[in-house]
């Protein structure tokens, strides 16, 4: 199973690595036309700002849409994430707006408060190292978003159909087993792309 | 229970400006165009390395005036650089806020015999180095990301190139290396021996490594990442330029797609002149950065 992550910048061969671990065959993405060889992709953790601009500017932001459109699923991770909303606190634009969502970037403070701490996450683990570094929360959520996990009773991981985020960086562990959930996604949905 | 500060959290930090660029800016609107350029991050400095230079004297910490107008300007994180071994000067900038600190040698070294413990902030670290050694002694006292030193304010890419030439060159070594001779060679980086076990058993080092000291056009930048570092800083570069505002983004964009040669042909035409710069031959011992620190 071919799985892309989107490599204009982030922390891209972090994913790769767990892709592998899961028996997935990573592939780093870089133009467009690669999307047509992938049957889902991971945006990264990174800068919002940066891989938001990077991907407009190269047409990323449409040929996701479509992605999405056919049915194959899309992890973001904290700054990916931030890029799958459909509403971002604060500003009155977003990046692909494919997910049911109104994020909060930088939600818990500058660097110096961000964290690590054990979660639950719903269908993934019961007891998840999660890293969350300048990391984003979930604000609220819309029609057929499901809460995967909390942290102090606000969002950071859920699922809606195809896709799939976290507020928190699975990729900065060993533990694969959010890489896995989503394998598995891609596998289930691959049979239904249409 | 959550834990703040803890070694992930510091290097993961670094993690996420990999492939990315991180721009020197003096004031709010140099900030904002950097950020509108794509930059991962911000530094937040008086003035920038060239002007550093050509002012002579002792640099210091920044106004924190100025790191917090940086701060107050942009999302993206905000760096801003302490002396050497300036311990209140970097606990001053951690409770600022800043994201992350550079002990650098930009700035007049305070201590020339210690760099500061680094392990004692919750804030991460940026350090520069020239070799493997200066690399891992830097890590040993708690960085959590490397970068090189290269010659500050030159806008000439030589030392730098040096630099992570020597460094890529030393971690195939210590790869291909039998676990018999590594203690031996710990002794004569003079590197911590843990740190030098983990290159030879990873290929790498434990964290990010970017490209710092000289970088001013987008084929100095592509070239750098080339060499193999993680992502690159530009500190006169950018706002010494004729165009920063282009330069920015042609910078940016050359570091992400650094081996897509005709889209570097295209970023780089009609750019306007970039920074003057210095041949580091010309400099005499005394006006070299990177020979500060050990």
């Amino acid at each position: 199973m071919k799985i892309g992550v989107l490599a204009l910048q982030g922390a891209v061969a972090e994913h790769m690595k767990l892709l592998e671990k899961v028996g997935a065959e990573p592939v780093a993405i870089k133009k467009v036309e690669q999307l047509n060889d992938i049957d889902g992709i991971i945006l990264p953790g990174g800068e919002s700002t940066t891989i938001g601009k990077l991907m407009k500017k190269y047409g990323f932001d449409t040929a996701l849409q479509e992605f999405s459109a056919q049915n194959k699923p899309i992890f973001g991770t904290c700054a990916g994430l931030i890029l799958l909303a459909g509403e971002i606190a604060g500003q009155d634009w977003n990046h692909l707006g494919l997910m049911n969502i109104t994020v909060q970037r930088n939600a818990f403070g500058r660097q110096r408060e961000s964290f690590e701490t054990d979660l639950i996450i719903d269908g993934v683990a019961e007891d998840f190292r999660a890293v969350f570094i300048r990391a984003p929360l979930i604000l609220g959520i819309g029609e057929n978003v499901k809460v995967l996990s909390e942290y102090n009773g606000e969002i950071v991981s859920a699922r809606q159909g195809n896709l799939l985020c976290s507020s928190f960086h699975p990729e900065l562990t060993d533990d694969a087993r959010m890489h896995d959930y989503f394998l598995q996604m891609v596998i289930e949905y691959r049979g239904q792309t249409v | 229970m959550a834990e703040q500060g803890t070694t992930r959290v510091k290097r993961g930090m670094a993690e996420m400006q990999k492939g990315g660029v991180i721009m020197d800016v003096v004031n709010a609107e140099q900030a904002k165009i950097a950020e509108a350029a794509g930059a991962v991050a911000v530094m937040a400095l008086e003035r920038v390395p060239a002007d550093i230079r050509a002012a002579g004297g002792v640099a210091r910490m920044a106004d924190p005036t100025i790191v917090e107008e940086v701060m107050a300007a942009v999302s993206v994180p905000v760096m801003a650089k302490a002396r050497i071994g300036h311990v209140v000067e970097a606990k001053v900038l951690e409770s600022l806020g800043v994201d992350y600190i550079d002990e650098s040698e930009v700035l007049t070294p305070a201590d020339e015999e210690f760099h500061i413990n680094k392990h004692a902030f919750t804030v991460p670290f940026v350090c520069g180095a020239r070799d493997l050694g200066e690399a891992l002694r830097r890590i040993g006292e708690g960085a959590s990301m490397i970068r090189t030193k290269g010659e500050p304010g030159t806008g000439n890419v030589v030392e730098a190139v040096r630099h992570q030439r020597m460094m890529q060159s030393q971690i195939r070594k210590v790869s291909s290396m039998s676990l018999d001779e590594l203690m031996a060679e710990a002794k004569k980086l003079g590197a911590p021996y843990e740190l030098l076990k983990y290159v030879h058993e990873n290929g790498k080092l434990p964290v990010v490594n970017f490209a710092a000291g000289g970088v001013a056009t987008p084929a100095d930048a592509a070239l750098m990442m080339h060499l193999g570092s993680d992502g690159v800083f530009v500190g006169s570069g950018i706002f010494k330029s004729d165009n920063p505002e282009k330069f920015a983004r042609a910078i940016v964009e050359a570091t992400t797609h650094y081996e897509d040669y005709e889209l570097i042909a295209n970023l780089s035409k009609n750019l306007g002149s970039a920074m003057k710069g210095i041949d580091v031959a010309s400099l005499l011992d005394n006006q070299r950065m990177a020979s500060r620190g050990w």
